[in-house]
């Protein structure tokens, strides 16, 4: 792979003191009466996969929601790359390096896969608007650079034959290899995927496995996913995380949570 | 023939295809070679970078301990590096074997491990990995060159090379020293004719593959025969998409553009190549008849979501062209106005449909491996597309016979190409000697024996004729050629290519040797029908609950009604029309073992496959039970069962011999 698509962090090695990228702790959110999250922590570590289980309405989507700042919990405190978070807005996430995809593809559904990805580069562009309406000089050269970067997303995600086609008219499995494109044009230091694998077929889950584990191991890049796959979740993450009606019940390896009575019974269900 | 190099024959300083990229690399070293898409642009490389690489790639593989005879395995899609690594080891003397890059894992192991591959140039991960799970099966194997990096980080390198490394290593080594380069070039020189230049496997329609040995000078002279023959040269431009392991691709792409010099464009990726072809814009295309007839089934479901002007413009223009069209082009005497009208149909309908093919600049375009329906083929040459037909083997290094410029029938394949002789045997198997010729299978003598006869021609294994204007006409497989119990002549492929002709459907598979009647079993084309479900409010699940919907089965008891038709006109095929016929509830599969994996169908597998629907053909029942098991992708099996309901179809009555009248 080219260098450009290399991140400039190191992967980190150290298994004595990994260093954390991410740290939630006691986060509690809830809409009037209506408790999501409560005293919930838990830490994201560098360049791992993290992921977030539970079963229906457990509040995994309002945690990555908290992560990025589209929601703000009543109490509790992040605290991203050492440092403590006040009330951002999702746009300041993104700026930090936080990028996501949406349960629900959240694309651009006219425009081309190649400019829904090129979207991904809206905080990287420096040029104002007057440059590039003229679309010379300063401007040119900044289109062109990122064009490369998208072009090696495409590369990576092997949707070369898809570049130029509106994304309304794709299969659902490639609008969210489209949409991992667009969050992953962000260059970022967390990667949050909310149920990237959902509706999808065998084939396709195995596909974006890949691709999600090749993000991984070649940029390092930290994920934080959403899935519910759990032939999926067990495979691929480092470490999972279990919610169950907004309460942390179990953290730890995929062989851990498995083995946990408590997870165990939010699955499948214990009579109370 | 015309041209100054008719018939010239190969001298010493070009008789390898290093030889020859050499002396390209001198005459014509800025003109472009090989192009490659990556990253959405379009890079070139010339001849003299193309030779270059070539002897930096040899010299890698030489450290690798490669030697003259060793064999070296090339899997992957059409690239450059793959297309260099095929010429390196033409350099060191060693023998290039590609194998299919779709392959399942044990086919490949089959192949790399019966051609005693010593290192295999692979594309990427995905071949990687097969090899990694069949290694067992694989000690000869002792070293792996891949040219895509990603996901191979971390796989233990002891034994596995990027070939990027391997280039960058050999480049130091030559900076370093000059005599280091002067060997390998050295190399090139110890290279003669005769070696064998290259072992292509055979697509094993007939049971297990087979490597084809061929050698450097058969190649060169076949392949110099027909570039003069189509006055191929510098000037032209090819899309190599056809599978590497394919003698098409070795012999069209490779063999062709060493011999005149032209380049050969690698698209980005398999889906890409008809929007590649666009931009590239060949004028020597090949293709088999299944991509032409999908082209055309896509162009009309196409139209019929246009616009009614567009719609109407379409079709009266379409039928301008059938009806001068092909006259044109064979430059037969046409009405003024009738060259106006087409003009006109040239600059509305057929120049914009042309270039949404990607066929505006060819010159010169193939088909070949199968039949192909007579409206289809002159749908193209209406058009103005020098559409042409050819008839080869892997064993023939390709052309047997192909079609001469303005003397093009749908229903030939044309008179023996240049310096081939062409004779047809008792049995009406038709044999062939000609330059390109095999020199033996690997390691398979009782089967060379076999294939050839004592006075040195190759048996083709296909029934053919020569039509009084010396064409030839192939009819079937020599071996499936049968008879129905009434002693009526039965050749299934005739049977099955008439049917196959309607885009409805996709494949056909005939019974009927040593039986009362003739039953087909039918794959539905899922483009086609599917879009005619959709067009029609007709809601589907998958492919098995459309093919066994009532409405579809009766559009296809249509087809194969106008297929009796057809066969009752013609006074040797009338009597085996096709009395019942059932749509099969899966696609048949390659990874099933059902198809070669050029695509063909394998009738004694599937009669095996099958057998309670071959016995319900002929016992009269309405519907039968069939469960089989079935290879996904990422290679688990699993079991669909399904009831198959099965058809009666209406015979046609015998006509007495009529004019045959041109389609």
């Amino acid at each position: 792979m080219n260098e450009t698509m290399v991140q400039s962090q190191p992967v980190v090695a150290s298994a004595s003191a990994p260093e954390k990228l991410l740290t939630v702790e006691n986060v509690t959110l809830s809409f009037g009466g209506v408790r999501a999250l409560s005293d919930v922590s838990f830490d994201i570590r560098k360049s791992e996969i993290r992921a977030i289980i539970g079963p229906n309405g457990a509040g995994k989507t309002s945690m990555l929601n908290c992560i990025n700042g589209f929601y703000h919990p009543q109490a509790g405190r992040i605290t991203f790359k050492g440092k403590m978070r006040q009330r951002m807005r999702p746009y300041d996430a993104a700026l930090q390096g936080i990028a996501r995809t949406f349960q629900n593809v959240a694309l651009f559904k006219g425009m081309t896969t190649l400019d829904n990805i090129l979207t991904g580069r809206t905080l990287k562009m420096h040029r104002s608007f007057f440059w590039h309406l003229f679309r010379h000089g300063p401007a040119m050269n900044e289109e062109i650079e990122h064009r490369k970067y998208c072009e090696e997303i495409i590369d990576f995600l092997e949707i070369e034959h898809i570049r130029k086609t509106p994304v309304g008219r794709l299969p659902y499995g490639l609008q969210k290899r489209v949409e991992l494109g667009r969050a992953l044009a962000m260059q970022p230091d967390l990667l949050l995927l909310d149920e990237p694998m959902a509706g999808m077929n065998l084939e396709e889950k195995e596909d974006m496995c890949r691709f999600i584990l090749d993000v991984n191991r070649q940029f390092g890049t930290t994920i934080a996913l959403i899935e519910h796959d759990m032939g999926v979740v067990m495979d691929i993450s480092d470490r999972v995380v279990v919610l169950e009606y907004g309460h942390k019940i179990a953290d730890g390896s995929p062989d851990e949570v498995k083995a946990d009575q408590r997870v165990i019974d939010a699955y499948l269900g214990v009579s109370h | 023939m015309t041209a100054s190099t008719a018939g010239a024959r190969s001298a010493p300083e070009a008789d390898t295809f290093p030889k020859l990229l050499r002396r390209n690399a001198r005459l014509r070293g800025a003109r472009p070679a090989m192009r490659f898409k990556d990253r959405g642009i379009w890079q070139t490389w010339d001849w003299a970078a193309v030779y270059d690489n070539v002897l930096r790639l040899a010299q890698g593989l030489k450290g690798l301990g490669v030697n003259r005879g060793d064999k070296i395995a090339i899997v992957g899609a059409n690239r450059p590096r793959l297309y260099w690594a095929i010429c390196a080891a033409q350099t060191l003397g060693a023998v290039p074997v590609p194998v299919y890059a779709d392959a399942v894992a044990t086919e490949l192991a089959h192949v790399i491990d019966n051609a005693d591959v010593v290192v295999a140039v692979v594309q990427d991960q995905e071949q990687v990995d097969k090899l990694i799970e069949q290694r067992a099966r694989l000690p000869k194997l002792r070293h792996v060159i891949y040219d895509e990096e990603r996901g191979l980080r971390d796989y233990d390198h002891g034994r596995l090379h990027a070939l990027a490394g391997l280039l960058e290593a050999a480049q130091q080594a030559f900076d370093r020293d000059a005599t280091v380069r002067a060997a390998i070039e050295n190399e090139v020189d110890a290279g003669a004719g005769a070696d064998i230049s290259i072992m292509l496997y055979t697509s094993g329609t007939t049971g297990r593959s087979k490597g084809v040995m061929l050698t450097g000078k058969g190649s060169i002279d076949a392949a110099s025969d027909t570039a003069t023959f189509d006055n191929l040269t510098d000037r032209d431009e090819t899309l190599a998409y056809l599978p590497l392991a394919w003698v098409g691709d070795h012999y069209l792409n490779y063999a062709q553009s060493f011999v005149a010099g032209f380049c050969m464009a690698c698209p980005e990726n398999g889906e890409t190549a008809q929007q590649d072809s666009r931009e590239i814009g060949p004028t020597f295309y090949f293709a088999p008849p299944r991509v032409f007839e999908s082209l055309l089934t896509r162009v009309m479901i196409r139209m019929e979501d246009a616009s009614a002007l567009k719609r109407g413009l379409f079709h009266h223009f379409i039928g301008v062209a059938r009806q001068w069209g092909e006259k044109i082009l064979n430059g037969e005497k046409v009405p003024l106005w009738a060259r106006l009208h087409y003009g006109l149909g040239e600059i509305l309908i057929y120049g914009p449909l042309k270039n949404v093919l990607g066929f505006s600049r060819i010159r010169v375009a193939y088909t070949a491996g199968e039949a192909i329906g007579s409206d289809l083929f002159s749908f193209y040459r209406s058009l103005g597309l020098n559409l042409k037909q050819l008839y080869g083997q892997t064993e023939a290094f390709l052309y047997v016979t192909c079609q001469k410029d303005g003397d093009i029938r749908a229903d030939s394949v044309g008179p023996p190409a240049p310096n081939v002789d062409i004779r047809i045997a008792e049995n009406g198997e038709v044999q062939f000697r000609s330059p390109g010729m095999f020199v033996a299978y690997y390691k398979e003598a009782a089967k060379t024996a076999e294939a050839m006869t004592d006075d040195g021609y190759v048996k083709t294994g296909d029934a053919g004729i020569f039509d009084p204007d010396g064409h030839l006409r192939i009819i079937d497989r020599a071996a499936d050629v049968g008879k129905l119990v009434d002693g009526a002549l039965f050749a299934p492929k005739y049977i099955e290519n008439k049917l196959k002709f309607f885009p409805n459907i996709k494949e056909a598979v005939a019974f009927g040797d040593g039986r009362d009647h003739v039953s087909v079993m039918l794959n539905i084309d899922l483009t086609a029908v599917g879009n005619w479900a959709e067009r029609n409010n007709i809601s589907y699940g998958s492919y098995q609950e459309l093919a066994g919907h009532k409405q579809v089965y009766d559009i296809i008891a249509g087809h194969v009604a106008s297929v009796n038709e057809a066969l009752a006109k013609e006074p040797i095929m009338a009597g085996a029309q096709i009395r019942r016929f059932l749509i099969l509830h899966k696609e048949l599969d390659a990874d099933d073992g059902e198809l070669t994996r050029t695509q063909k169908v394998r009738r004694g597998f599937i009669a095996e496959r099958y057998a309670p629907l071959v016995t319900a053909l002929y016992d009269g029942s309405q519907e039968a039970d069939i469960s089989t098991e079935v290879t996904f992708e990422d290679g688990r099996k699993g079991m669909i069962s399904a009831r198959v309901a099965i058809r009666d179809a209406a015979v046609a009555p015998v006509s007495p011999p009529t004019e045959r009248r041109a389609a």
